[in-house]
């Protein structure tokens, strides 16, 4: 009798990112080298490394504004470095070094940037942020005169305004306080489940990363050094906590020799 | 292209005007004192010059031309560099807005904050020194916009250099005007200029405006179709600066000095 072999479909969703063999150099400096990975949709991939590791680089890849030498970026399956207007209308970033122009208040830097991604309904969406990230009372004010953790919080609902597909935050809670970050990490965390957003976070609070990423890469001289579940990573590679495995991964970057 | 993506770059734009008196003034402040120094200077030359020749709609009219392309091309540029200043080019190239898009933007401030340039030294041009406009006829319409689109292509080229060179480098955007006009004939006939300069005035379409100008008010005869090749120039050359901006944008992406723009830099 002859088996019928059945081939089950895969129904997992695709990944909103993925990127393949990437990589970047500065003349001699190779600051990314060879990266890939994929993040698929409602997942926080944090992007860990010591200063100079490459994670800026990579999101300034992924973000449009660097061009890899070689490899690949797809977003939401469209070929970033091909169709970039395209690619980038499902993306939206947030990064503690590009703060929105602060001679605009809160209101106008929303709308500009909630055209700029033609955001439907744009009014509305605008009351929704100004009071998910409390900052209505802010609405009039220019961007340049808020506390650094309001200009966060902008920074962050400028960042949803086009619900992305893929968000990318760079240190997003780099600059406000415990109370401030918990809150700012809980809005994240509900965002990507609700929109099944893909979200792509670097940051040196190992506490941070712990807690909201689902996925954590390493990364150290441009590679990917080491990935896995943030809570199972460090006993795995005998490290006590994710800060110590870090420290261990920034110290081999130092004396490359013991590695 | 998307008109909603061109309209927020042209709405930034406006908020930054409607929100400061000193971004405002400018606009017609040094327009104004031109308009004040060169109307006395052209009724000087007229007590002292042989009657028959008027300096008003000649030496007056020009200055005012002249600074029309100059308000022009420092309304594309400084919509430019007000992203410069602010330091929001990630922001802005980080998402989906295209090049052309950005350039519409700045060319539609450029319309806007130029035309209230050239409404007020109209007003008092007429009002103080009696200048019409009337005198140019029909080649007004021609003369304004042969100007307005150099002005474009002049303020998309050195917005691309400054791009290219870095934030300290937009010194060079203010001196274009002025390094061209002794090419362009503006206050006195190309023919006045030594061969290799004329050359140089025949690339240049204000020139084409200048002379037919200074025609019309001799009553000379003038052949109109000359300003044909001003215009089809000033068309080229907005050609031209938009692929030079695009080609620089393409560089910064590719070695990194848009994502490090505030370093000089790419390495």
């Amino acid at each position: 009798m002859v088996q019928a072999h059945l081939e089950l479909p895969d129904l997992s969703p695709p990944p909103v990112l993925v990127v393949s063999d990437l990589r970047k150099t500065y003349r001699e400096t190779v600051a990314v080298d060879g990266v890939s990975f994929a993040i698929p949709p409602g997942e926080i991939v944090g992007l860990l490394g010591p200063n100079g590791a490459g994670k800026t680089t990579i999101v300034n890849i992924i973000l449009g504004v660097l061009e890899p030498n070689t490899g690949s970026i797809r977003i939401d399956g469209i070929d970033l470095l091909r169709r970039r207007s395209a690619a980038l209308a499902f993306t939206n970033f947030s990064a503690v070094y590009a703060a929105l122009p602060g001679n605009l208040t809160v209101e106008q830097n929303l709308r500009v940037f909630g055209l700029i991604y033609e955001v439907p309904a744009l009014a509305e969406r605008i009351e929704d942020l100004l009071v998910r990230f409390d900052l209505v009372r802010f609405r009039g004010a220019k961007s340049g005169v808020l506390s650094s953790g309001e200009q966060t919080r902008l920074s962050l609902a400028k960042a949803l305004l086009n619900r992305p597909k893929l968000l990318l935050l760079d240190e997003p809670t780099a600059s406000i306080d415990p109370s401030a970050a918990r809150e700012i990490r809980d809005l994240i965390r509900a965002f990507a489940e609700e929109n099944a957003s893909a979200v792509l976070w670097t940051s040196h609070n190992m506490y941070e990363v712990e807690e909201v990423c689902h996925r954590v890469l390493f990364l150290s001289r441009g590679r990917v050094l080491l990935e896995g579940d943030p809570k199972l990573l460090p006993h795995e590679h005998g490290a006590a906590t994710l800060e110590d495995l870090f420290v261990k991964v920034a110290r081999e970057r130092l004396h490359p020799e013991h590695s | 292209m998307r008109a909603r993506r061109v309209a927020a770059v042209a709405l930034r734009q406006f908020y930054l005007y409607s929100g400061s008196a000193t971004r405002v003034v400018p606009l017609f402040a040094w327009v104004a004192i031109d308009i004040t120094l060169w109307g006395f200077i052209s009724r000087y030359l007229n007590s002292v010059a042989l009657p028959g020749y008027n300096f008003i709609p000649a030496l007056l009219g020009a200055v005012l031309l002249w600074d029309f392309l100059a308000r022009v091309l420092q309304g594309v540029s400084t919509a430019f560099l007000e992203d410069v200043w602010s330091r929001n080019f990630l922001n802005m190239f980080a998402t989906p807005l295209q090049i052309s898009e950005y350039i519409c933007g700045l060319v539609i401030t450029a319309v806007v904050t130029s035309l209230i340039g050239l409404l007020t030294m109209l007003a008092l041009a007429a009002a103080a020194f009696g200048l019409s406009f009337v005198a140019y006829g029909a080649a007004l319409v021609p003369f304004v916009l042969v100007l307005f689109l150099t002005g474009i292509a002049l303020g998309i080229a050195g917005s691309a250099m400054v791009l290219r060179l870095g934030p300290a480098s937009e010194w060079f955007l203010w001196p274009m005007p002025a390094l061209i006009a002794p090419f362009a004939g503006v206050y006195y006939p190309v023919s006045t200029l030594p061969g290799w300069m004329q050359a140089i005035s025949r690339l240049l379409p204000p020139s084409y405006v200048f002379d037919g100008m200074r025609a019309i008010v001799r009553h000379a005869p003038w052949d109109m179709r000359s300003l044909a090749i001003g215009l089809a120039l000033s068309v080229l050359y907005i050609v031209i600066a938009a692929i030079f901006f695009r080609q620089v944008y393409r560089f910064a992406v590719r070695t990194g000095l848009l994502a490090r723009y505030n370093a000089e830099s790419p390495s």
